[in-house]
């Protein structure tokens, strides 16, 4: 069954690739009929005349939520579709080789940017961050598009140091606290350009549509905040197998050393909200880089560092 | 010195404090001025911020430059290849960043100023936990979440009522006048509280209790056994403060040491897998039992831990001398070179036979010969296994009381007898061959061949304390970003003939949730004034 398997995931993986290349199209219209004149208008009327300005930055800051496009509808529900495609890739995968589908980099990948996807679109739920959507799934793409030409390996069986309860439990939690950053890093991009707009300056005109700054870094705080959690169980998790895998529960391993230099960052970016000063675009720049540390980590850190960590399967 | 003081014990440039006004001149400081506004440099939010990144940004050399710790032939090799750049680097000592002492002084600096910022923040939350919740200000209106309904009732219903309302929604209430003032969340500082000082607990068990354990080595072939005494291991590293009563006396005899060749997957043909070694422990006063020491899954035995951290072959030899009297028979463990298990060892013959003998080895489980001619193994089980021998003789040092590796041969200061250069090639035996030593030394015969397990043995008394501080740690962490720390205040104020409520809140830390908080309590409170009304 095993080679059945693994086609149904690679058809499975490239449909869904097929797909969310739609939905960045789509995603990407949306966005410029945002920019487009009525809006314009809107917005030039905001920054020229004193009085109205109030009302009309709240009907701008309100229209994501009352009026979605059709391109954004589409969009979004194309993504839906995507993400099942991608998480069948997954599953099939897993299937194929009888264990968790998280043992190489490609594998991570495949996994991680379906997880990423899937927080992106439970987080609507929550708050509607459609918006993100070409952000979301442009990452996703260029990731599994890396995954599948570069990081590409066979279903082999899984190593005896990897053949632990903790693969599922503490690489299943760092992609979902990766997934929780990267949203979070997106929220505070969108924040740097609204905080450039608010301040007069040059910025895309969609952004008019968009919430505040200020509206945009409570949300990516509190997303962090999650991330953050996820992250400190990872790192604790982390050192509970590497204590029964390699007898010590931290030895400044490569993989370990950007684990605790991330969870330091974000340590940091929490302190920095809580800083007078630091709170507004300083701390957006360290979910930014908080956030290219954890991506550092993924690729670089596996591929190119010595280490312990040395899994990627390439 | 400003008479200031932050109203939650919190830094004085937390967000939550009141900002300093710039107006005051500061009076001329003494030496006590001094050291007093140095402390609240130390214990300022914006250095702990510092400090944390840092810290971050200090970490970053130590994962790109191979540490003492964790990669010591890295360092050997970066020396090597970087003659000019090694001592520079070695004199920062960035072969050992975490314990060095600019990496060192960071994170003592950072824990100094969290300390200096939990004391007085304990001290502050204790006093709050003990105290009434404060005084209803005198205009709501101002304040986040405000919102009035007239009501029917009078007063002394609305404080009644307000204060059932808020208590069953765990806040802790007091009533002034026609007020009712309530506090929850204290639970958010206790768990911000906790995380902070567990991270001292993490830090200081790994400072003071990992030098009370040890790490030990020792290769054990099948059939042999392992006594927990230091002088029965290869290599022994000992804590600061260990002492030899924290050795656990227990024996551990191989009995057999298993393995699975995988065969079905052709991408991973050959991958060893299911490494198990098979073990009889004896403790003192107890029955032997058999255990089984896996990767991932370690023996625990008297507070102690035993790793299956590596295998291999371990060839039996017997060297006989012209009459075929024995002069030297051992399993002797080969150092494994490469996936497919080519082996490499050294047996060294210093007595029994005319001359001293050095002998350097190679085994091949499953031998193959390259285009070349050299041999190389291509699959790691014992399909076709053949030892091949140089065999070299001379002085071999070991009566100059230099201690020398058992797995090294100084072939330089010795004379090829076979292979090496030698006249003779390298002596080749497969298993139960017997084959002569040139220049009538002897003989030399391959019985059998062993595997053998290397064990990782680790005594850390201070794991259990990590472990528990860290679980606090997630529990403080969890409890101090998730717990909505606020006041409500419910006041009941003449309208007319009637009575209005006027409600209205403050969020003290995040608080998203803190106007839906106020209106569902508004709600609620409607609800539990119209049951007493019309009951």
């Amino acid at each position: 069954m095993t080679p059945v398997f693994v086609s149904i995931s690679l058809i499975a993986l490239f449909s869904a690739m097929a797909v969310y290349t739609l939905a960045f199209i789509a995603y990407t219209l949306d966005l410029a009929k945002r920019s487009a004149p009525t809006r314009v208008a809107e917005a030039a009327v905001t920054q020229h005349r004193g009085q109205a300005t109030a009302l009309l930055e709240r009907i701008a800051a309100d229209a994501p939520v009352t009026g979605r496009s059709r391109e954004l509808k589409v969009a979004f529900a194309l993504t839906v579709i995507g993400w099942g495609l991608h998480v069948a890739a997954a599953l099939f995968r897993g299937l194929a080789a009888g264990r968790v589908p998280w043992a190489n980099m490609f594998e991570f990948s495949l996994t991680a940017t379906a997880i990423i996807v899937g927080v992106f679109v439970f987080v609507q739920f929550w708050q509607d961050l459609r918006f993100l959507g070409a952000y979301v799934v442009a990452f996703a793409l260029i990731l599994l598009g890396v995954a599948t030409v570069n990081f590409y390996v066979d279903v082999i069986p899984l190593p005896d140091a990897l053949q632990s309860a903790w693969l599922v439990i503490h690489v299943f939690v760092a992609t979902l606290g990766t997934a929780f950053f990267s949203l979070g890093a997106g929220l505070s991009i969108v924040q740097l350009l609204q905080a450039r707009r608010e301040a007069g300056r040059s910025a895309p005109r969609f952004l008019a549509t968009l919430p505040s700054a200020e509206v945009l870094e409570n949300l990516a705080y509190r997303l962090i905040l999650v991330g953050f959690v996820f992250w400190t169980f990872t790192l604790i998790a982390g050192a509970i197998w590497a204590e029964r895998a390699w007898g010590r529960y931290w030895g400044w391993d490569t993989k370990e050393v950007w684990t605790f230099i991330i969870w330091t960052i974000f340590a940091g970016y929490i302190h920095a909200r809580a800083t007078r000063g630091w709170r507004g675009s300083r701390s957006a720049w360290l979910a930014i880089v908080g956030f290219s540390a954890v991506m550092f980590n993924f690729t670089i850190v596996n591929l190119f560092f010595k280490g312990l960590h040395a899994y990627s399967g390439l | 010195m400003s008479s200031q003081r932050p109203s939650s014990a919190r830094p004085s440039d937390h967000i939550d404090s009141e900002q300093p006004d710039p107006s005051i001149a500061q009076p001329k400081l003494g030496l006590s001025g001094y050291l007093r506004f140095f402390w609240r440099q130390l214990t300022s939010m914006r250095t702990a911020l510092f400090l944390l990144l840092l810290l971050a940004f200090a970490a970053i050399p130590g994962s790109i430059v191979p540490q003492r710790s964790s990669d010591p032939n890295g360092v050997v090799l970066f020396r090597r290849n970087n003659p000019d750049l090694y001592p520079v680097l070695d004199g920062l000592k960035v072969f050992d960043t975490y314990t060095s002492p600019w990496f060192s002084a960071i994170y003592l600096l950072l824990f100094i100023s969290l300390i200096g910022c939990v004391i007085p923040r304990a001290r502050h939350h204790y006093l709050a936990l003990r105290a009434r919740p404060p005084r209803t200000p005198a205009r709501l209106e101002r304040l986040p979440g405000f919102s009035s309904a007239d009501t029917a009732a009078d007063a002394a219903t609305v404080v009644d009522t307000a204060r059932e309302v808020l208590r069953a929604q765990g806040y802790r209430t007091e009533v002034y006048g026609d007020s009712v003032s309530a506090e929850r969340g204290y639970l958010r500082e206790t768990g911000n509280l906790v995380f902070h000082t567990a991270l001292i607990g993490v830090l200081v068990s790994v400072g003071i209790g990992g030098g009370f354990g040890y790490t030990g080595q020792r290769v054990v072939v099948e059939g042999q056994r392992f006594v927990n005494v230091l002088g029965d291991y290869d290599s022994f590293n000992p804590g600061r403060f260990f002492s030899g009563e924290a050795l656990e006396p227990f024996r551990i005899s191989l009995d057999s040491f298993d393995v699975d060749y995988e065969t079905e997957v052709p991408e991973a043909f050959g991958m060893a897998r299911n490494f198990r070694a098979n073990v009889t422990t004896t403790e003192p006063g107890a029955d032997p039992t058999t255990a089984q020491v896996k990767v991932n899954s370690p023996l625990d035995i008297g507070g102690t831990q035993v790793y299956l951290l590596g295998n291999g072959y371990a060839p039996t030899i017997t060297v006989r001398n012209p009459e075929g009297d024995i002069v030297w028979t051992d399993s002797v463990p080969f150092l494994p070179q490469d996936a497919s298990l080519t082996s490499v060892g050294v047996i060294k013959i210093p007595d029994g036979l005319s001359e001293q003998l050095g002998i350097a080895g190679f085994f091949y489980p499953t031998v193959a010969q390259l285009e070349s001619g050299a041999l190389v193994s291509r699959y790691p089980d014992l399909v076709d296994p053949l030892l091949t021998l140089r065999v070299y003789t001379g002085d071999l040092g070991l009566d100059e009381g230099v201690p020398r590796s058992v797995y090294v041969l100084a072939v330089d200061e010795l004379t090829p007898i076979a292979g090496g250069g030698a006249d003779e090639p390298a002596l080749q035996l497969g298993i139960g061959d017997k084959v002569d030593l040139p220049n009538g030394l002897g003989t030399i015969e391959l019985d059998g061949v062993k595997r053998f397990a290397s064990f990782d043995i680790h005594h850390d008394p201070s794991q259990v304390w990590v472990f528990l501080f860290a679980v606090l740690v997630v529990l403080g962490l969890l409890t101090s970003l998730f717990i909505p720390r606020r006041r409500v205040w419910v006041k009941a104020v003449r309208s007319g003939d009637g009575w209005r409520i006027e409600y209205a809140a403050l969020a003290r830390g995040e608080d998203p949730g803190l106007e839906r908080a106020v209106e569902e309590l508004a709600q609620k409170h409607a609800a539990a004034i119209a049951l007493r009304l019309n009951p």
